[in-house]
Parts: C-alpha cells; structure tokens; sequence
C-alpha cells in the first residue's frame, strides 16, 4: 500500500493545474474543466483518507462529488451554449455586461 | 270691491296663453299641426271666455265698486326706500292683477281680436314653416300683453310692457333668415329701448315722488286698501306739496311719454312701425296695430291723474299727437306697399289716440282706440287675404280688380275702410268725431290738424282701396290665374271684425244725436282727477248746433277724400303722375318719408357705428393689444424664466447630486471587472490569506474529527 503521502502530492498537483487554469484560461469550456479537475483532485484526498482510516464517509462524500460535478458541468454547458447564441463567443474577458 | 267666479280667477286670463305658449316652444316640434292649433287658439280663446265672464261679473255691480283686485304675491319683498322728501316710506310691488274699466275695455279688446287674429292665423301660417314656433310667440305676446293690462301696479307693468316689445322683435323677425326682417326686428328693438329707458326713469321719478307705484282704480274704492299713486297724489295735493303744475309731476308725465311715445310709435320714435312689416300679416295685425302699439296710449291713460295735473305735459302730448297724425298719414299718401300704407295709418290714428290724451278726452282716446283695434285689426287681415289671394305680392300697383274674385275679403275691407275714413254709422266716426270735438274746444289748430288728418286718411285709405279692389288686373297672368278667396279661418275672422267695425262705435253714441255716450259715462269713474277742477275738464256740454257742425265738417272733409281718390284712382279723371309731376319736390319728399330714416342714419346711426369703430379700435389696440397681448408675453416670458431656473437649478441639482455620487464610486467600480478569472484570483488570494491567518485553527478543527 502507498503511502498517504503519494496521493496527496498527487491531489496537490492535480489541485494546482485546476486552479491555474480556472485563473488564466480565457475559454470558459476549458475553465469548466479545470473546475472538474479541482473537484476530482478533492476526490482523491477524500478516497486516500477514508482508506487511511478505514471510514467509508470519505468515499460516500467522492460520490457526492462525482455526482454534483455532473450537475454542474450538464447546467455550465447549457448556460455556455445559451450564451454563445447570443454573443457568439464562449471567452470569457468578452463575457463583461456585468462590468461598469 | 266685487266678487265672482271669474273675478276670482282673473289670474287665468294670462296663465292660459303662458302655460300654452311655453308648451310650444319647448315641446312643440314634436306636436301635430291640429295639436298646435287645439293648444294655441284653445288657450286663446278660454283665455278671452274668463275675460268676458270677469267683465261681465264687473258690469253687474253698482258702478261705484267696479273694480276688483287680485294680489296673488309680493314680488318685491316690501322694503323701505326714502322719497324725494327725506322719509322713509314702504315701498311694495305685487305681482297682482287690477280689473277695472279700464282694464275691461282692453283686455276684452286684447282678447278678443287677439283670439280672432289666432283663428285666422291657422288660415294663414298653414303653408309656412315653423308653425308651432309662430303660435308659441303669439301666445307669449298674448300673456305679456295681458300682464301689461291687467298690471295692477307699474312695475308689473313694465314686465308685460317688455314681454310685449321682446315678442315683437321675434315675430317681426321671425324670417329671421331674410335680411331686411331680422333687421326690422333689431331697429323695433333698438327704437324701443330709447321709449323704454324714459318709462322705467318714469316709474323711478314717481316711486321716489310718490312713494307707490300702484294703480288704484281712480274715484273708485281701491280693493286691498293699500296707498296707491291715486291716493298718494291726493294726499300730497292736499298737504300742497305737489299740486297742478308742479314740475316734478311735468317731468312724470313727459318721461312716461317718452316710454309711450317708443311703443306706440310717435314722432319721432315711430320709425321701426312701417319697418315691423317684415312681420307676418296677422302678427302686423295683433301687435303693431290692435294692440301692442296702444300699450302707450293705455299707460298715458293708466296714468291720467298725473297728466291731469301737469297742462304742459298734456300740451306736449297733444302737440306730438297731432303732429304724428298729419305727417304719418302724408307718408301713406304716397306709399305702395299694401301693409306699408296701414302702417303709416296705424301711426296716424295712434297720434289721433294721443292727440285726444292731449286735450284731456282720456275716455275718447281709449273709445278710439278700441274702435281702431277692430278696423285696424280688420284691415291688416284683410291685407294678409290679399296678399295670400296674390301669391305674396304686396304691391298696389300691381294689383286691381279684385273685388269680384275674392268677394269676402273685398266687403270686409270695405266696412273697414269706410270705419277708418270716419263715415257715419261705421265705428271709426264715433270715436274719431269725438276726438275732433274735444280738441275743437280745447285749441282750434289742433282740430284743424285733426280735421285735415281726416281728410287724408279717407283720401288714401281709399286710395289703397281702389288701386287694389277696383279697375283691371295688373298682376302676373300666372299670378292673376291664381287668385282666389281664402279658407274660412281666415274669412270668418274678417266677417265678425267687420261687424265690430260696424256696430262697435255705437256703445259711444253721442248725447247730441241721441244716444247716451255710455262708453264715457263706463270710463268716467277711473278719470276723475284729483283736483275737482282739473277732472271736470271730461264733461263738457257742447252746444248742440256746434256739435252737428262739427259732425258735417268731418263728414264732409271724409267725403271729400274719398270723391279726390275716386277721381285720381277709380273714375282716372286725371293721372296722379301728373299730380306727382306738378310738385316735384313735395312728392320727393313723401316717397322719401321726409328722409328721416336718412337723417336718423346720418345724425345718430352713423355716428353711433362711428363711436363703435372707435371703440372697436381701442378693444384691438389697447385692450387686445396692450391687455391680452401683453399678458400673453408676461406669462410666455415668466414660463421660460421658469424653464431656465426648472432645466438649470433644479434638474441641475439632481444631476449634479448624480455626478457626484458617480465620482465617488468610481474606485469602488473598479472592483467590478467583469471578468471571473479576476474573480477566482481574489478568491483564491483570500482564501491563501485565511488559511495562512487562520491555519492553526483549521488543524485544531481537523483534530477535533477524531
């Protein structure tokens, strides 16, 4: 068995590539998925330490997770489709009605 | 103070035309033509049973308590008012009726050929439009008229004096869509006016002089027991504070006279009469001949008390009375309209009427004028069935010959004519052979002014006779094809007046040819002055030769008129161009009716338009230009003052509050940028910070798990 420390680097780097993405990625498709892999790298801390102490909550909260990740990603690709059908674009610095 | 079913309800006589009158003027329209006529000669005619049951209920008291009065309520709230002398006295005027002889004679004369003329109407008016409005008018007229007789104290009146003039101006207007009538209408109007203004100064003088303006019925008991001018007057002569001669009673009498003067077109008032024939023939007839036109010979009489005790006013009414008489009836010499030349009568025998107020016959003047509304009345209808007969023409000169085609009215004209030419039995002798005797004891130039009227008015009322009745046709061949008689609505009302041209001057037979004068003995009780003296100048004896004499002098001078016509007109023993011919100017004259229209134009119509233009000037310049204008830019300048200060101070401040608030924010706007990258960034930032201040904690948290 690994030890514990592997798959928290592991989720660590999976975490960081997540955020990187979401704060410098200008196409909104590709933010979702670096939403997606922040997500999966909480995943992988939440298996790693229900395994570590033997406790199945961590691994009931993963599939809670994988579960509203679906639901996000299903309602963020609507609203991008609804959004490119108006403006035609999915980047996100064009997305400024909001802005003063 | 007598009593009966009629005299109790004397207050029905006017209601009876009113109640009709406004029926037809506000539903009338809507009514059938049969309606119409049931309603309006219905109400007339009731109207003239209550006046003949009231007179006749009068005449069976003892002539001592001939008179009965009604008071049905008080118009004016009694209220004090300060005389001419300082005191104070109360001062009422009722909305009451007075029946009393005199009142007798005209309402049965207003009534009565008032119902005939509505009879004949229905005749007349068959083929015009606005049938109902015409009865509705001619049934206002009869109210107001009898308002105006059966008054019971001035003021009430002058109501009735008004209704009667306003009614005048509409039915002389009543084609109002034809020029000339709605003028004709406006100068009876205007004219009117001027008589109107001295008559209610009249009534003023004699309410501050007397104190009362209610008649009472003179030498007879007044019925309510209220002071009335009568009494007052008498009082004041007996404490001699007024008396015969005095000036204020002069200046009465002759403002009064003014009033009447307007009304019964005198000179120099008389000018809208000959215009009032724009009117429909029977309006011509009921009003500007039978009766409004004597409202002012009735008011002078009505008053007599008071011009018995002024001899100047009298003068003056005698001299306008004669003067009238000869100069209208010199106009109707020449004049060729049918009506025009009636009218011109009408005011000649109207200044006969007064010519006999004058010379103190009060009860010759009101004889006269009853004996006129028959054959006055009698002529104008007459007039009207020719005119019918003609197809409207009006014109003598192109009538002729038609005394064969239309027989009833011919006959009936005839008596008229023969009544107003003053030849013996017909009605117009009496009363005219009357007026001529008294003015003869009075002042002989009168009575040769009379005499000489005579003469004129049988020359040209045979005149008009001959040219219309007598020779050949001189009308249209179409227009002659078309004569015929009229229906008998409008015959038989010419057949009765034409008996009342007959026999209605023998009440007023003469002592000297053996009759009794009842008419004067019936009057006599409401013309006793006040001062013995001045009343018995009613009763003078003439010496009988004289009287006959005067009586063949008149008769004769008649004859002699009507021979002059016959010669110039029927017999055309010579022309009367060539007459015309030989005097120039004196014919001029005549045709022009002494140009006194044009001098009326030049010297006051003129220069009132003159003084309008001025006035109208000054509404545009100053009041429309300084006025209106000026408060037009006023305002227009104010509200862009206005503007300014709204758009650049008030608006100015809310925008400035705005731009302020904009500035202030602009930092904290920054913070928006729309962008979530940006976003994420802070919130991780945040969350790094958190984590570094607060990561102990979280360790501590994450122990406490197990």
């Amino acid at each position: 068995m690994l030890p514990i420390g592997h798959y928290l680097f592991l989720s660590l780097a999976l975490f960081i590539l997540g955020v990187i993405g979401v704060i410098t990625r200008r196409n909104v498709i590709v933010v979702l998925m670096s939403i997606e892999l922040i997500l999966n790298a909480v995943n992988i801390n939440l298996v790693a330490f229900s395994r570590l102490y033997g406790d199945v909550a961590g691994q009931v909260f993963a599939l809670f997770i994988i579960a509203d990740a679906a639901a996000e990603a299903a309602v963020g690709l609507g609203i991008i489709i609804a959004f490119f059908r108006n403006r035609e674009t999915v980047l996100a610095d064009e997305m400024d009605l909001l802005k003063w | 103070m007598t009593t009966g079913y009629f005299l109790d309800h004397l207050w029905m006589i006017p209601l009876f035309p009113l109640v009709s009158a406004a029926l037809m003027l506000f539903v009338g329209k809507r009514l059938p033509k049969i309606g119409v006529n049931v309603l309006c000669v219905g109400s007339v005619g009731l109207a003239f049973v209550y006046a003949l049951g009231a007179v006749s209920q009068l005449l069976a008291a003892d002539p001592k308590y001939r008179v009965a009065q009604q008071v049905m309520f008080e118009w004016l709230t009694p209220g004090a008012m300060q005389m001419t002398g300082g005191h104070l006295v109360r001062f009422v005027a009722d909305w009451g009726l007075l029946l009393d002889p005199l009142s007798c004679v005209m309402v049965l004369v207003v009534t009565g050929v008032g119902f005939l003329i509505h009879v004949y109407s229905v005749g007349y008016m068959a083929h015009e439009g606005g049938y109902y409005r015409f009865f509705g008018y001619m049934n206002l007229f009869m109210f107001a008229m009898l308002t105006l007789v059966l008054a019971n104290n001035m003021l009430l009146m002058f109501v009735g004096w008004e209704g009667v003039g306003l009614c005048s101006y509409l039915l002389i207007g009543f084609y109002f869509l034809k020029k000339s009538a709605s003028d004709a209408g406006k100068k009876a109007f205007i004219v009117n006016r001027i008589g109107d203004a001295g008559f209610i100064l009249g009534i003023l003088l004699t309410a501050v002089t007397l104190g009362t303006i209610r008649f009472t019925s003179q030498g007879l008991p007044d019925a309510s027991g209220a002071t009335g001018i009568f009494q007052s007057l008498k009082a004041a002569v007996e404490a001699h504070t007024l008396g015969y001669g005095s000036s204020v009673l002069t200046a009465i009498a002759l403002l009064l006279f003014i009033g009447a003067m307007g009304k019964s077109a005198q000179i120099p008032l008389y000018v809208w009469l000959p215009d009032a024939m724009e009117g429909p023939t029977p309006v011509s007839a009921l009003i500007h001949a039978a009766t409004m036109v004597t409202a002012g010979v009735y008011m002078v009489v009505r008053m007599n008390a008071i011009y018995q005790l002024s001899p100047v006013a009298l003068d003056v009414v005698a001299v306008a009375g004669a003067t009238t008489a000869i100069f209208a009836a010199s106009m109707a010499l020449v004049q060729t309209d049918i009506k025009k030349v009636l009218a011109y009568s009408t005011i000649s025998q109207l200044g006969y009427m007064f010519l006999a107020l004058g010379v103190g016959a009060f009860a010759a003047g009101i004889f006269h004028l009853m004996t006129h509304a028959f054959f006055k009345a009698l002529l104008f209808l007459g007039a009207g069935s020719v005119i019918h007969a003609m197809s409207g023409e009006q014109d003598i000169r192109k009538m002729g010959g038609l005394d064969k085609k239309i027989k009833y009215t011919y006959y009936t004209m005839l008596i008229a004519t023969l009544a107003i030419a003053g030849i013996f039995p017909f009605a117009g002798f009496f009363s005219k052979d009357e007026i001529l005797g008294r003015a003869f004891d009075r002042f002989f130039l009168l009575w040769v002014v009379g005499f000489i009227t005579a003469g004129l008015t049988a020359f040209y009322m045979f005149r008009m006779l001959f040219l219309t009745f007598f020779g050949y046709c001189r009308a249209d061949e179409h227009v002659e094809k078309h004569i015929h008689e009229s229906p008998w609505p409008m015959t038989v009302p010419l057949m009765i007046l034409a008996g009342f041209s007959i026999i209605g001057g023998w009440i007023g037979w003469p002592e000297v040819i053996g009759g009794e004068n009842r008419f004067e003995k019936f009057l006599d009780p409401i013309l006793k002055g006040v001062m013995p003296e001045t009343g018995e100048v009613n009763i003078v004896h003439h010496a009988l030769l004289k009287e006959l004499l005067l009586m063949g002098a008149s008769l004769t001078i008649a004859a002699a008129g009507i021979f002059l016509a016959y010669q110039l007109y029927c017999a055309k023993r010579f022309a009367p161009e060539l007459v015309a011919k030989k005097w120039p100017r004196l014919y001029q004259l005549l045709l022009h009716k002494y140009y006194v229209d044009e001098i009326y134009d030049a010297v006051i119509v003129n220069r009132v338009k003159d003084l309008s233009t001025l006035f109208g000037l000054f509404d545009g310049k100053v009041i429309d230009g300084v006025g209106v204008d000026g408060a037009g830019w006023l305002a227009r300048f104010g509200s862009t003052l206005s503007m300014w200060w709204d758009k650049w101070v008030i608006d100015g401040l809310l925008n400035f509050g705005a731009k302020f608030a904009q500035l202030l924010s602009y930092p904290i706007r920054l913070l928006q940028t729309g962008m979530f990258s940006s976003y994420a960034m802070v919130i991780l930032m945040g969350l790094v910070v958190i984590l570094y201040l607060y990561g102990h904690h979280m360790q501590t948290l994450l122990r406490g798990v197990h």
